[in-house]
């Protein structure tokens, strides 16, 4: 299941429904909205996405990590818009017969998310704001 | 030919808008719709060497061709997660 949202990501109820009991693990990776950067207060974020090709790269990284890791199946959700700080920009859900998989395809994926998913964030400030360029 | 051109991030805001028709002759590839591109929109001369294309929804290379009707997207290195 890959997606992209404007509402808030509830990653907990990503949980049920998704891990069944043939599942001895379930690592969930989530990307919180942090309060500082570059030295400077964070007022809140927005993250821009060319949508129909970040769902395609989405659904590639999934495919990836089902091929590469013993995983049952994995899901990502996005967020996109404005968020606050403390608020999910993105969860990572990955359920497996054991935890090492899990973890590894967590890991994979956040880190393939950060270089090839056409998403961009834009950072405000007290004084201005920048996109950013590149994974931070 | 008629080609579908989209802009993300700071790419958007050199050129100022987020999408656009460009009418193209035929046997184009992505380097020669950038250098069109960047005569209306000077700023993205200086953006050459990063900006990142991609032609119908796949990563594309300055050589990629480009054909009629295609959508052709030029943004900045991603930053999502």
């Amino acid at each position: 299941m890959f997606r992209l949202v404007n509402d808030p990501i509830d990653a907990a109820s990503l949980r049920s429904g998704f891990a069944g009991p043939q599942d001895g693990a379930a690592a969930i990776f989530e990307g919180i909205v942090r309060n500082h950067a570059r030295g400077k207060r964070v007022r809140y974020l927005e993250y821009q996405a060319y949508e129909p090709m970040a769902l395609d790269k989405l659904a590639e990284i999934g495919a990836h990590a089902r091929k590469e890791f013993a995983i049952r199946d994995i899901a990502i959700v996005h967020r996109l818009g404005r968020l606050d700080p403390g608020e999910c920009s993105v969860a990572i859900m990955v359920v497996a017969a054991h935890r090492a998989a899990a973890f590894d395809a967590c890991r994979y994926a956040i880190d393939a998310i950060k270089k090839i998913v056409p998403i961009w964030k834009k950072e405000f400030y007290e004084d201005g704001e920048i996109w950013v360029e590149g994974p931070t | 030919m008629s080609i579908r051109i989209l802009f993300f991030a700071t790419i958007a805001d050199v050129t100022g808008r987020r999408e656009m028709e460009l009418e193209a002759p035929a046997q184009a590839d992505v380097a020669s719709i950038y250098a069109r591109l960047a005569q209306e929109f000077p700023g993205l001369e200086s953006r050459r060497a990063s900006v990142l294309c991609a032609v119908n929804f796949e990563f594309a290379r300055p050589d990629s061709p480009v054909r009629d009707g295609d959508e052709v997207a030029f943004f900045p290195p991603v930053s999502g997660g």
